[in-house]
């Protein structure tokens, strides 16, 4: 719902248009106001530091990833995030965006109009106030670490060739897709009213399920569950989370896309939700098996993260604890099943993105009190419309994932050999070694 | 000429090293390892899963001693690594049958 929060910073002659979008009309309707968009150099100078930001989370999530698995698939591990950055980074310019963004095709993609960027520059869209390109920009930082995240559930198994095919046709059938419907103008989860600060359906609900199914189609590692496949480097884990917290101020603070209150607000709950959620899966750990564990405490603090996504913009601080803290032990009350279950989400990406994100994208309308109004403050129809978001992310996401797999497992085969698989995919699908003597 | 193979606590290293410098018995190669014998595992948590450890991790210490200082160097070990519980270690003796150092050309224990 970026189209509700720069409200507050537009100035008053194109305040009008935005109100319009607000409302759910189609951009071009309002295109017509005599007032052109202005820049403006607060905004735009935020907007320029939150896109660096946000693309600083996708090394970071390569280290959180990294320490999580045992010491031969290092590099394999961070590959998959680093492999994101520079494929995502060109689709986004080619056809990513446009697929995004462009003029709305049935309420449900983007036409080919922004193909290569033409005719994107310096000048702002209908109500913002940052240039046409920052928001490229920003938006494809977004789809950088929205592909990466999926690779924690097939990790230490995923043929590289596999892996780096499925995240192209998946930015370009899932996430372009869903980013449309819920941000792009026309965009018909938009029109409906669903509210999504920051990607809590489009990024982490669809990463999240995507990596559930993905890891369901792959199968477990060798040796899971049974023998114990541990972390290989806690404090990599821990160098990649604070990463990960603090570029997330600019994933969701810069989703006001504005430098005003809506960010301020944004960026307070952000963290207290990060922190609340580190506490209570800290506790848990403390309470339950005696020890308060680092890793716990990492994972709870990215819960939080998580679940505070979609809601960020619009629930005070004081929801934000509540929403951090349930937040983390609904993702542990997961992950403790799972493992019991035997499903080798390995690195637990539905654990805490598809199960952090539903809870989160659930709450936003019980806690929306800024903008916008939740069951708490007196709207009922808000939660239903979230639950429409959260149920329509599932099945679209879930389906086409599940072709796509099944697609490239006939193609190029999804998985690397028992015999790859045991001397690790640093050595059979890069040739490196993490670590030398 | 024996070799004393010491499997000890990781952090008893320091007491042992002092005890056998105390004792005028210089000189010691570590390795860091990992192992069971009658103590078996451990329990580690991970993201509220417990696992049982099999390995845990041991210092391996070698030194090679005259024979007149074998039981000087052992004794040192043993009270400077003993804590009475389970997982304190083990302690193997070898037969060495020749030593050579490598900037001289001494042989034997000379080379010591």
């Amino acid at each position: 719902m970026r189209r509700f929060r720069p409200v507050r910073s537009i100035p008053a002659a194109t305040r009008r248009p935005m109100v319009a979008a607000a409302l759910g009309l189609v951009a071009g309707t309002v295109a017509a106001q005599p007032a052109a968009p202005a820049i403006d150099t607060g905004d735009t100078a935020w907007m320029l530091v939150s896109a660096a930001l946000v693309l600083l989370m996708t090394p970071g999530l390569a280290l959180f990833y990294g320490g999580l698995v045992r010491g031969k698939n290092v590099l394999g591990t961070m590959m998959q995030s680093l492999a994101a950055m520079a494929l995502v980074g060109v689709l986004w310019v080619v056809c990513g965006y446009t697929i995004a963004f462009g003029s709305d095709l049935g309420h449900v993609v983007g036409a080919f109009d922004y193909l290569l960027l033409r005719g994107v520059g310096g000048d702002p869209l209908d109500g913002q106030s940052i240039p046409h390109l920052l928001f490229v920009a920003f938006q494809g930082m977004f789809a950088i670490i929205t592909p990466a995240l999926i690779g924690g559930a097939v990790a230490e198994r995923m043929k590289f060739k596999a892996f780096l095919l499925f995240m192209l046709l998946w930015v370009l059938l899932v996430y372009a897709p869903l980013a449309h419907w819920v941000w792009g103008s026309g965009g018909w989860l938009l029109e409906l009213g669903a509210l999504d600060f920051a990607g809590g359906t489009v990024v982490h609900i669809s990463s999240g399920f995507s990596a559930l199914i993905a890891c369901l189609m792959l199968g477990r590692r060798r040796g899971f569950p049974g023998e114990p496949i541990l972390p290989h480097n806690l404090p990599l884990v821990i160098l990649g989370a604070g990463l990960l917290w603090f570029g997330w101020f600019g994933f969701n603070a810069g989703s006001a896309l504005a430098a005003n209150g809506t960010a301020a607000l944004a960026l307070v709950t952000t963290h207290v939700s990060a922190a609340a959620g580190a506490l209570a899966w800290l506790l848990y750990d403390w309470i339950k098996h005696g020890r308060p564990t680092a890793l716990g405490t990492v994972s709870g603090a990215v819960a939080g993260l998580v679940g505070i996504t979609p809601a960020a913009g619009f629930v005070s601080p004081a929801a934000a604890i509540a929403l951090g803290a349930v937040t983390s032990l609904g993702c542990v009350t997961f992950v403790t099943w799972r493992t019991r279950r035997g499903i080798d989400d390995s690195l637990d990406a539905f654990g805490i993105h598809g199960v952090g994100g539903t809870i989160g994208a659930l709450l936003t309308g019980v806690f929306a009190s800024h903008n916008a109004a939740g069951l708490l403050t007196g709207d009922a129809r808000q939660f239903g419309i979230q639950i429409v978001g959260v149920v329509a992310t599932y099945v679209y996401v879930g389906i086409v994932t599940f072709i796509l797999l099944k697609v490239l497992q006939g193609a190029v085969g999804l998985r690397v050999t028992v015999e790859e698989e045991m001397i690790g995919l640093d050595q059979t699908q890069h040739g490196e070694a993490g670590y030398s003597m | 000429m024996k070799m004393i193979r010491a499997i000890i606590q990781p952090h008893r290293l320091e007491a042992v090293r002092d005890a056998l410098t105390q004792r005028g018995i210089m000189g010691m190669t570590v390795f860091e390892a990992r192992g069971y014998g009658r103590q078996r595992g451990h329990t580690e948590v991970y993201r509220g899963a417990e696992y049982q450890v099999a390995f845990r991790p041991k210092i391996v210490a070698d030194l090679v001693v005259p024979d007149n200082q074998v039981d000087d160097a052992t004794d040192a070990i043993v009270s400077a690594a003993k804590s009475g519980s389970v997982g304190d270690g083990k302690i193997f003796i070898f037969e060495v049958g020749d030593a050579i150092r490598i900037r001289t050309g001494d042989r034997d224990e000379n080379a010591l």
